[in-house]
């Protein structure tokens, strides 16, 4: 950049004029990444091993006790209870959600009539709020005469009928489970339809002179091509799986008898409810490895991937 | 032609119209899926009688508008919450977090993709590993913090006021990150001949940059203003009254309120729903790319 033209000023004003403007314009930005995400995400660490309270109780002054919050988690039956429920969650939403989101995109980018009225229609949950939609759905999993009950009665004939979605041990989490999916495909969709936009046509142009049918298509071309995206997918997925939060706390609050419990939702209520910051903060530890582990497992995949080509 | 090839051919259109047919009513079904909750939403939302609410839940009468049709439920809202002080709430904090975001996440955006300086790929580094770090994993320790935070005035803590709901969530790394993918890849010629006319960067920013760079500015502000309006783990954490708190954690609170009556929860679920359904819809287009431009992230 820096090419000096005969009569003119330099093209750069001065460098270090530039360095400091590069460093006024960032500095906001830094700033308050520093204080709200770097310096708690150090305090997560320390407290971890401490005993910290929200409120400290004079008597029991904040102390370190070593990996004694730690060692408490192994034991701890919520707290595991939660960590298993997160890895339910990813089981089994993020197979169906991610195969369900590639359906409706491949349904909405075929080059029909009314393609953008239905990407509309199974885009529509997204901009919900997750608090409207538990609550909803809350309604609709009446254990009286609600609605689902009273679909399931008639496709079943009367054989089923009555179920307490949200207070049986064995069903709430899947009801949560449908709802998730629910409120999060047409997201997922999105990401696909542009995947799907972005394969060139003329590779199906030479499927079809070679004579495959549209399912061979869609495995050699189609699948193979969306890979970037599926990772993706699947990846953010996991992640949100993970974070999974609202609407537990808003429709079980984690019961009955922690049936319903999550990483998150027992992090917020030991740290907010039961104010035990530091076992809290330990909680948030594990739950950032895991995270950290699933993004890398991705950064990794998709190495790979730019090293073949 | 001979005849057996145009029976083929008819068997052809007629296997295409019906593969046409099966599309639509597949199509149509999941349609009915997505849609059904919110029709059931509206229309319950709108029958003034709470008996019939509850009779008709059962039945396909969700969702057909009968009997006694009125606002009744939204006036029973307003009522028993102070249901126009958490509309305010709501949209005071999603303007000033998104408005300053943009302004704040895309200068840091502008410094890293076009200016140069010592520990620029370092910064550049740092934005990208923190777009690992998850807000949630910090949301306790930041309790901890904002609890203890002076503010104006002598306050001694940030506990029940705007700011706690709106300053950790203004700079954004993967909003940064958009903004630099998207600022290097817009030519440098014009803000050469701007630098030769002798023009500031901060005015090359503001003339150049910014009229080019819309629609990355419209991804992120939607992006943001969803996350905005939909947040409710943190504000729940952080405000205890209903004068500072968002729709969020007002619904959820009456929604814990008795009597539970559905068809006021269902009129105050609408009203946080609409304005969102109706912006999303005129804005649809926008929407639909901000999303999609998610999927670069890594």
């Amino acid at each position: 950049m820096a090419v000096t033209l005969p009569g003119s000023k330099r093209l750069n004003p001065g460098r270090s004029n530039e360095a400091f403007l590069a460093w006024l314009f960032s500095a906001p930005a830094i700033i308050l990444l520093i204080v709200f995400l770097v310096v708690p995400f150090i305090m997560a660490i320390v407290l971890g091993f401490t005993n910290q309270r929200l409120i400290p109780n004079p008597n029991l002054p904040t102390q370190l006790i070593g990996f004694r919050n730690f060692t408490r988690l192994i034991t701890d039956e919520a707290f595991l209870r939660g960590i298993l429920n997160n890895f339910y969650f990813v089981i089994v939403v993020v197979p169906i959600q991610t195969a369900l989101a590639l359906l409706l995109a491949i349904l909405v980018n075929q080059k029909l009539r009314g393609m953008n009225f239905f990407r509309t229609i199974y885009f529509g949950p997204v901009v919900t709020s997750m608090v409207v939609v538990a609550i909803v759905w809350t309604f609709l999993y009446n254990p009286d005469a609600g609605m689902i009950n009273a679909f399931l009665k008639t496709v079943s004939f009367g054989a089923i009928g009555n179920i307490n979605w949200l207070r049986d041990t064995r069903l709430v989490f899947p009801a949560i489970m449908v709802l998730s999916i629910w409120q999060g495909v047409g997201f997922q969709m999105v990401i696909y339809l542009a995947g799907l936009q972005e394969i060139p046509s003329d590779l199906y142009e030479a499927g079809e002179v070679d004579g495959a049918n549209k399912f061979q298509q869609f495995f050699y071309i189609t699948l193979p091509q969306l890979r970037n995206t599926t990772i993706f997918v699947v990846i953010s997925t996991t992640i949100l799986a993970f974070k999974l939060f609202d609407q537990v706390k808003v429709m079980t609050d984690g019961g009955p008898q922690n049936a319903s419990m999550t990483t998150m939702l027992y992090v917020i209520n030991q740290g907010w409810g039961q104010l035990k910051v530091g076992y809290a903060s330990a909680i948030s530890v594990v739950f950032f490895l895991i995270v950290l582990m699933v993004s890398l497992i991705q950064r990794r995949f998709l190495r790979e991937e730019r090293q073949v080509q | 032609m001979t005849a057996a090839s145009k029976t083929s051919q008819i068997g052809f259109t007629t296997q295409k119209r019906i593969r046409k047919v099966i599309t639509y009513v597949l199509m149509t079904a999941l349609a009915i899926f997505f849609l059904f909750p919110i029709v059931f939403m509206f229309v319950s939302s709108i029958k003034n009688n709470e008996t019939q609410v509850m009779a008709d839940m059962s039945s396909l009468y969700a969702f057909i508008p009968r009997g006694d049709l009125g606002f009744t439920n939204f006036t029973d809202v307003f009522g028993r919450m102070e249901f126009g002080r958490l509309l305010f709430n709501s949209t005071l904090i999603m303007l000033v977090t998104v408005i300053s975001g943009l302004l704040i996440n895309s200068l840091i955006a502008y410094a890293l993709a076009r200016l140069r300086f010592k520990g620029r790929n370092f910064l550049l580094g740092v934005i990208v590993a923190l777009m690992i770090v998850p807000f949630e994993a910090v949301a306790v320790p930041l309790l901890l913090l904002v609890n203890h935070l002076p503010w104006f005035g002598g306050a001694s803590s940030w506990l029940d006021s705007y700011h706690v709901q709106i300053i950790p969530f203004i700079a954004d790394a993967f909003s940064i990150f958009l903004f630099y993918q998207f600022f290097i890849n817009i030519p440098k010629d014009l803000e050469e001949a701007a630098l030769v006319d002798g023009a500031g960067l901060l005015r090359i920013y503001w003339n150049i940059i910014l009229p080019l760079s819309r629609p990355i500015f419209a991804t992120v502000a939607i992006l943001q203003a969803l996350a905005s309006w939909n947040r409710f783990m943190w504000p729940l954490m952080v405000t205890r009254g209903a004068n500072v708190r968002p729709l969020t954690v007002g619904m959820q609170t009456f929604f814990g309120q008795d009597p539970r009556i559905w068809g006021d929860l269902m009129a105050f679920a609408a009203m946080i729903t609409l304005p969102v359904l109706i912006v999303f819809l005129l804005f649809q287009k926008w929407f639909v790319q901000s999303v999609a431009s998610t999927g670069i992230k890594g």
